[in-house]
């Protein structure tokens, strides 16, 4: 949308108009970030309604000294976008219960805020102790420090500190001016989300330009994506069994993964489907060979995940380590603002595929899967639920690729001065891409939010009252990033 | 009982026999042959985002800079074309340099391995991992590496826990500056001699985010690099023949 046609309200009607939405459990919010413009700070707040299908978007004019009273007071879901607006931006909040520091990035507004002096909560007490895990942890994964406040073996707190992973994308998308460097930028936020962070970035660009891709590129990119689900689900239950202790699940789900990430290789070249998504244009087209290869995968596939998962979890032993850990109320992920699986785990319906639908999602009537309990049981059961609804999916969009036609050839220059909003449902949750091109009809500024974002809050509050212990199979029920989140 | 036994049973044999050889399915983007053909050089170098195209004097792929994004062999098919040869590992940073008309393997130095490495290491090498700004994706192929499909601990190459159980790191990532201080902290905590590999584009050159102001590459240029192994992920069968290569070329001096 152009710019000069968003809402401009004074901070306390912005603050009043935002915050009340969120009343109603169809309101979130996607992003909210800041601008500078002429010396003073434009900030924008985009809210969606899942019901309504819909995204408002409002901006208010600020100072940089303003002291403001924060959106966090009033619900908060906002507390991350906030902080990423003082941390960056260097706006003071008068209210804000958590002002914390989200990544340390390069540009911060105070650059004598360090990594190595971030302020952790402490609790003064001679019963408890605090037990620092990480950057560096003991597996071969990302880098991010846990402080856990234990009483005993029991978690009272845990405090996330991240930023370690910071490579400065958002600046490097403005700064590459060529767009096969920012379409390899958003391929690398974070490269198990290839496909949902390069699409969120693709689909913006092309409707930049006035692009409409063909079907048959719709239904391929749609299909990658339901791919990568199925692939990433399976690794998770992996991690999940090897969390505790469940060789053989730990072992066939991990195997179970190579065939569907080796599909992505006779796609395109790369497991992780890294050049596979390009905009305007289709790389590798997915012809009937493709088709028919995909198809034997999922046959060979199935009959031995289902084996395995129906006999895992039937199992009393694994049961007991899943049922009832990690528990996160529905009322608590509407609090925070969680998205994604973590959200749907405790009936809280957050999914793009049905609340804005884009792509072949048009046509898919996705019904969200589910869960009640909120606890790592229902995370393991979703991933599961969600393996065999994206294998039913995969298996259509297959069977209906339309032929190959010829892309339009109709590429507009983006008009300068618009904001533009991409919301695309990757296999953690809701991935929003916003962008604004300024007056010289090139990017401006570039916002990236993984759903990481808002889940990582989440994961904090699982482990409260749980054993120490039971720690990593919380995370791996989560498996958020840290890059993403980084950025 | 009966029920895992089936699932066994139903598994069969998921290891690869012979991680030298196989071949890995569809179309893997790995070495680049450049042929002699004469193209506009002008602009193949500019199709390339990380400058890993040289054409001073002849054409030239530096493959610890490349993002194997197949870009250059998409639009210059005749003149670049990516096989699938998965051998990319050296323990020299000349010889990740592709020549034109060149078609020959990646291949080893083995002058430079230092001699402890083959006399210590040969049957038994744990690494200790870092992640210093790595996107996940080699994060994931190196977890890949040691599966029941790729089973790198058959040669005795393990990840440990540890830098204290190590004897050498892995590098992924372009090392952002938020992560310099605990890279160095880790290497300093594995006893010597040590190892250094670098595993990914991101960690050999700093890829598509080389000259962020992000980034702190200093640790680099502070101590020798042992192992180099290109890809955008490196695929596990890269890094496990990059660490047998090593491993074994020094045998041959």
């Amino acid at each position: 949308m152009a710019l000069d046609a968003i809402p401009v309200l004074g901070y306390t009607d912005f603050l009043e108009h935002n915050t009340a939405l969120m009343a109603h459990k169809d309101w979130h919010c996607i992003n909210y970030f800041g601008q500078p413009v002429n010396g003073l700070i434009r900030l924008i707040c985009c809210m969606a309604n899942d019901n309504a299908r819909t995204i408002h978007v409002n901006v208010a004019l600020v100072n940089q000294s303003d002291q403001l009273p924060s959106f966090t007071r009033r619900h908060f879901s906002f507390h991350i976008f906030e902080r990423e607006i003082h941390e960056s931006l260097g706006i003071h909040y008068t209210d804000h219960p958590w002002l914390k520091p989200v990544r340390y990035p390069w540009y911060r507004a105070d650059l004598n805020q360090k990594i190595e002096n971030y302020p952790f909560y402490h609790i003064e007490s001679e019963e408890l102790h605090e037990v620092g895990v990480g950057p560096i942890h003991a597996g071969v994964i990302e880098p991010g420090h846990f402080r856990f406040i234990c009483n005993g073996e029991q978690i009272l707190h845990l405090e996330i500190h991240l930023g370690f992973q910071h490579r400065g994308i958002e600046k490097l998308m403005i700064e590459k001016k060529d767009l096969l460097s920012r379409t390899i930028l958003a391929e690398s936020i974070a490269g198990d989300t290839v496909v949902g962070h390069t699409t969120a970035f693709v689909n913006l660009w092309e409707s930049l330009s006035g692009f409409t891709p063909s079907p048959d590129l719709v239904q391929a990119r749609t299909l990658a994506l339901e791919w990568e689900r199925i692939a990433i689900h399976s690794g998770d239950l992996s991690a999940i069994a090897t969390d505790i202790a469940y060789q053989l699940g730990s072992s066939v789900f991990g195997r179970l993964r190579t065939p569907i990430i080796n599909a992505f290789q006779t796609w395109g070249g790369n497991r992780l489907a890294k050049g596979l998504i390009r905009p305007f244009r289709s790389r590798f087209p997915f012809d009937d060979t493709l088709a028919e290869n995909f198809s034997n995968v999922l046959n060979a596939y199935w009959p031995d995940y289902t084996e395995m998962f129906d006999r895992m979890i039937d199992l009393p032993s694994v049961l007991s380590r899943l049922e009832k850990t990690g528990v996160v109320t529905r009322e608590q992920n509407l609090q925070i603002g969680a998205v994604g699986m973590a959200a749907r785990s405790a009936n809280l319906e957050r999914d793009v595929r049905k609340s804005h639908p884009y792509l072949g999602y048009h046509n898919i009537n996705h019904t969200p899967v589910l869960m009640p309990q909120g606890d790592v049981y229902a995370r393991t059961q979703i991933r599961d639920s969600e393996i065999r609804q994206s294998i039913g999916y995969a298996r259509t969009l297959m069977q209906e690729m339309p032929k190959p036609s010829p892309q339009n050839t109709t590429i507009n220059p983006p008009a300068p001065n618009t904001l533009i909003v991409s919301l695309v449902e990757g296999w953690r949750g809701e991935i929003c891409h916003a962008a604004i091109i300024g007056d010289d009809g090139d990017l401006a500024l570039y916002k990236i939010k993984d759903p990481s974002m808002h889940n990582w809050t989440a994961l904090a509050l699982a482990v409260r009252n749980n054993e120490i212990s039971d720690f990593p199979i919380c995370n791996k029920s989560y498996n958020l990033s840290y890059c993403g989140f980084d950025l | 009982m009966i029920p895992e036994l089936k699932i066994l049973f139903h598994q069969g044999k998921q290891y690869i026999p012979d991680v030298t050889t196989v071949e890995v399915p569809g179309i893997f983007s790995g070495r680049p042959v450049i042929s002699t053909l004469p193209v506009d050089i002008t602009a193949l170098c500019a199709v390339c985002p990380t400058h890993a195209i040289n054409a001073d004097p002849a054409v030239s792929i530096d493959l610890g800079k490349c993002l194997f994004c197949g870009e250059c062999a998409d639009r210059f098919p005749e003149k670049i074309r990516f096989t699938k040869d998965y051998k990319l590992g050296s323990n020299s940073r000349e010889k990740l340099i592709v020549h034109e008309g060149i078609d020959q393997p990646v291949g080893f130095d083995p002058a430079k391995i230092r001699g402890e490495i083959t006399r210590l290491y040969a049957g038994s090498l744990k690494l200790r991992q870092v992640s210093a700004g790595g996107d996940n994706s080699c994060e994931w192929e190196l977890g890949a590496a040691g599966n029941v499909n790729f089973d790198m601990g058959r040669f005795g190459i393990e990840f440990v826990a540890s830098p204290r159980h190590a004897d050498g790191i892995v590098i992924t990532g372009p090392i952002s500056q938020n992560m310099a201080e605990p890279l160095q902290i880790c290497y300093d905590a594995t006893p010597s001699p040590k190892i250094i590999i670098l595993a990914g584009v991101d960690a050999i050159s700093g890829g598509i985010f080389d000259n962020s102001p992000a980034l702190d590459r200093t640790f680099l240029s502070k101590y020798p690099i042992d192992l180099y192994i290109p890809g955008n992920p490196i695929h596990p069968l890269s890094f496990i023949n990059g660490v047998l290569g090593l491993l074994r070329a020094g045998k041959k001096k």
